[in-house]
């Protein structure tokens, strides 16, 4: 005992690199491992670009610039556009938000301040149960009970908005079907709900003990508390908690492809049938026929993979601006 | 204060484990590939090395992939083959005829399912030298389901099909509808058509049919997916079809004669090219088959055929083999299984609301089986 501890600094005062050579196995072995682990992401990420890209250049070369950013989808005439897909997955996903994203704010503050930990845990393990059931449970519960369920109550609000200047747009017209844009939407808020909340009531549970009792001691309310001390806090780990459901729900599938109503239309109407990317991939893959077809489908894997990171990249910046400013503050 | 905190980010670890574990079902699900059993068409030799001895009776496993079409006649071809067979597993995996060719072309599997013949755009994928061998194998109706309370046998000829497929006739009492139903009362109903959201055979021969049958009348063209007029309903897969025409009063859908029988719903008569309205039955599409003369390649046309009694919108599944086998016994268990398909399991197809091949064809079918060597 003695002996090491008088001969440990002896050595490492030598110089730096002996000391490098001398590290014992299980931390050469656990950086190799950490290097593996990092650089495979890379790799398979590298990978999948670039074979989707190379199977889908028939798509790219045959359709052009302009047959790409087309919203006409016509397998039969040849026409593979793909943005009503793009618009598809932009809406539903954003409808999703506008739902999920108070919600689970709301239930993670709920849970961190409002109620005491006895009574927050039993509920902390409902809402991830949500997260348990499988996306196409959502879509099978979506279109045999859901979409039925939602179908009169489309069209009672579709009628009842009817001249309405922009509600007219958003909620009325008389294509209005059960399957649409808006199912779509909330079915994917449901799924993304429990993801927001337990990401965001972590970051909520990190501020310090010190910044919500200084808050109380100058005589904050609860409200003024949360606005003042908890919220600059946590402002930037909720937005990235935001920004993992939006990615979930962007690449939804299966639960999508069943109540969007896979109907490749770009229209205002949020009650009329759409159509997502991950969606129309997984609906016409199977019976694609012809190269071109099937290189559209793999090309628009890609248009998808290029959507996501644009989104994160964007959501990324706007997240260090807040910290930014915040810490200017 | 560690000791408390710890429980919470264990449920937090586990929340994500499971959502991790839901995303990979998600993908699963949605996946195109062969989930299991189908690593390569070589796996039906392995097993062969030991039992070389006993040269006649063929054992392994054949792996396929094709046509949804052919679903059901698989499992209970590959039920009641492995009874005779026990040493010859059969997987058959019903991703659609376009992955199941790609699968083919990719070596992946021993024999393909597919509602059509090879596209002249994919015949560049084929791997050059090989030689792809057409067997017939089923032939089935496609009805024109639809949903109106109390009117039992409606008839429909090729024009009006085509004029309510494209969203040009949208109530049912449309005088182009009554005047091809003498003395049934139609109502006036709005009419709304259920059609597939995801590709599909039937959507494919459901198309040529319109294009031979109604000629110009028909514009929407033919493909496996079709830019359907916006008001459809667009279900997936043709359970989908049938729960919406079933669910919704005054729609109609085309699915294939099996999903609607097992769904209960009234099926159209349609007036075929020697005049007569004819409704989907098993005897009227082999009916429909037996007017066929088959290319020397064995594919043919089964949609739009004459006939007085036969159903006009009739389509048909090949099994698509190579020629040139890679070893002996994947060869005499292709063998095996196909003429099992072509003999013994034609008798399955009526129970199952398809059809079995007319004679002619299936001799054929038979005497081509010769043509797999290794």
């Amino acid at each position: 005992m003695r002996a090491v501890t008088q001969a440990d600094p002896a050595k490492s005062a030598g110089s730096a690199g002996p000391l490098a050579h001398r590290r014992p196995l299980g931390d050469r072995g656990f950086q190799l491992l950490a290097l593996v682990a990092g650089l495979l992401v890379l790799i398979i990420l590298v990978l999948i670009a670039v074979t989707t890209a190379q199977q889908s250049t028939t798509w790219f070369t045959t359709a052009g610039f302009k047959g790409i950013f087309s919203t006409d989808w016509d397998p039969g005439a040849s026409k593979f556009g793909a943005m009503a897909f793009v618009y598809g997955t932009v809406i539903s996903s954003v409808i999703a938000l506008i739902i999920a994203v108070p919600v689970s704010v709301g239930l993670a503050l709920l849970l961190t301040e409002v109620v005491p930990r006895r009574w927050a845990r039993p509920i902390v393990y409902v809402i991830d149960l949500l997260a348990v059931v499988p996306s196409v449970v959502w879509g099978l519960w979506g279109i045999l009970v859901f979409v039925p369920w939602l179908q009169p109550i489309y069209v009672s609000i579709a009628s009842g908005v009817n001249g309405v200047p922009v509600l007219d747009t958003l909620f009325g017209g008389h294509n209005v079907q059960g399957a649409a844009f808006f199912t779509a939407g909330v079915i994917l808020a449901v799924m993304i709900t429990p993801i927001i909340t337990s990401l965001s009531r972590e970051v909520i549970a990190t501020v310090p003990a010190i910044d919500r009792e200084g808050a109380y001691a100058l005589g904050a309310t609860r409200w003024e508390m949360i606005r003042g001390a908890v919220w600059p806090h946590s402002q930037g780990g909720v937005v990235g908690a935001v920004l993992v459901g939006l990615g979930r729900a962007m690449g939804e599938t299966i639960a999508v492809a069943l109540v969007i109503g896979g109907s490749p239309e770009v229209t205002g109407h949020l009650f009329y049938p759409g159509h997502s990317v991950a969606a129309v991939i997984a609906l016409e893959f199977g019976e694609a026929t012809g190269g071109e077809f099937r290189a559209a489908l793999i090309g628009l894997g890609l248009v998808l993979f290029v959507l996501t990171i644009i989104v994160n990249l964007a959501a990324r910046a706007i997240v260090e601006r807040s910290a930014r400013r915040m810490r200017g503050a | 204060m560690h000791l408390r905190r710890r429980p919470q980010v264990l449920t937090v670890g586990g929340a994500l484990v499971a959502m991790a574990l839901s995303l990979a079902a998600c993908s699963s699900s949605s996946s195109s590939t062969p989930p299991s059993g189908s690593s390569s068409s070589g796996s039906g030799s392995a097993p062969a090395g030991g039992s070389s001895s006993s040269a006649a009776a063929a054992s392994g496993t054949i792996n396929a992939a094709g046509s949804t079409f052919q679903t059901n006649f698989q499992q209970t071809a590959i039920q009641a083959f492995k009874q005779s067979n026990p040493s010859i597993t059969v997987n058959y995996d019903p991703v659609g005829s376009g992955t199941g060719r790609s699968d083919l072309y990719k070596n992946t599997v021993l024999f393909a399912g597919s509602d059509s013949p090879i596209p002249s755009k994919e015949a560049s994928e084929v791997p050059s030298g090989k030689t792809v061998l057409y067997f017939p194998v089923q032939i089935g109706p496609i009805a024109i389901a639809y949903n109106l309370p109390g009117i039992k046998g409606l008839k429909l000829d090729p024009a009006v099909l085509a004029q309510i497929f494209q969203g040009q006739i949208t109530s049912w009492n449309n005088s182009a509808i009554t005047a091809l139903n003498p003395g049934v009362s139609l109502p006036s109903t709005a009419i709304t058509l259920a059609v597939r959201s995801d590709s599909s055979g039937t959507t494919q021969n459901f198309s040529d049919y319109l294009v031979m049958a109604a000629g110009s009348a028909w514009k929407l063209g033919t493909s496996s997916t079709i830019k359907w007029p916006s008001t459809a309903h667009e279900a997936n897969g043709g359970n989908g079809v049938a729960q919406a025409v079933k669910s919704t009063s005054g729609a109609i859908g085309y699915v294939d004669f099996s999903t609607a029988t097992a769904s209960g719903l009234e099926a159209a008569s349609i007036k075929n090219s020697a005049g007569q309205y004819v409704a989907p039955s098993s005897s009227a599409a082999t009916a429909a088959a037996s007017q066929v003369t088959p290319k020397s390649d064995l594919t043919f046309v089964t949609v739009d055929q004459g006939g007085a009694s036969s159903y006009p919108i009739t389509y048909q599944s090949w099994d698509l083999v190579y020629a040139k086998q890679p070893n002996a016994n994947d060869a005499n268990l292709l063998k095996a299984y196909l003429g099992y398909l072509l003999g013994q399991g034609q008798s399955l197809l009526s129970q199952l609301n398809l059809a079995p091949l007319p004679a002619s064809i299936d001799s054929m079918a038979k005497a081509q089986l010769s043509q797999i060597t290794s």
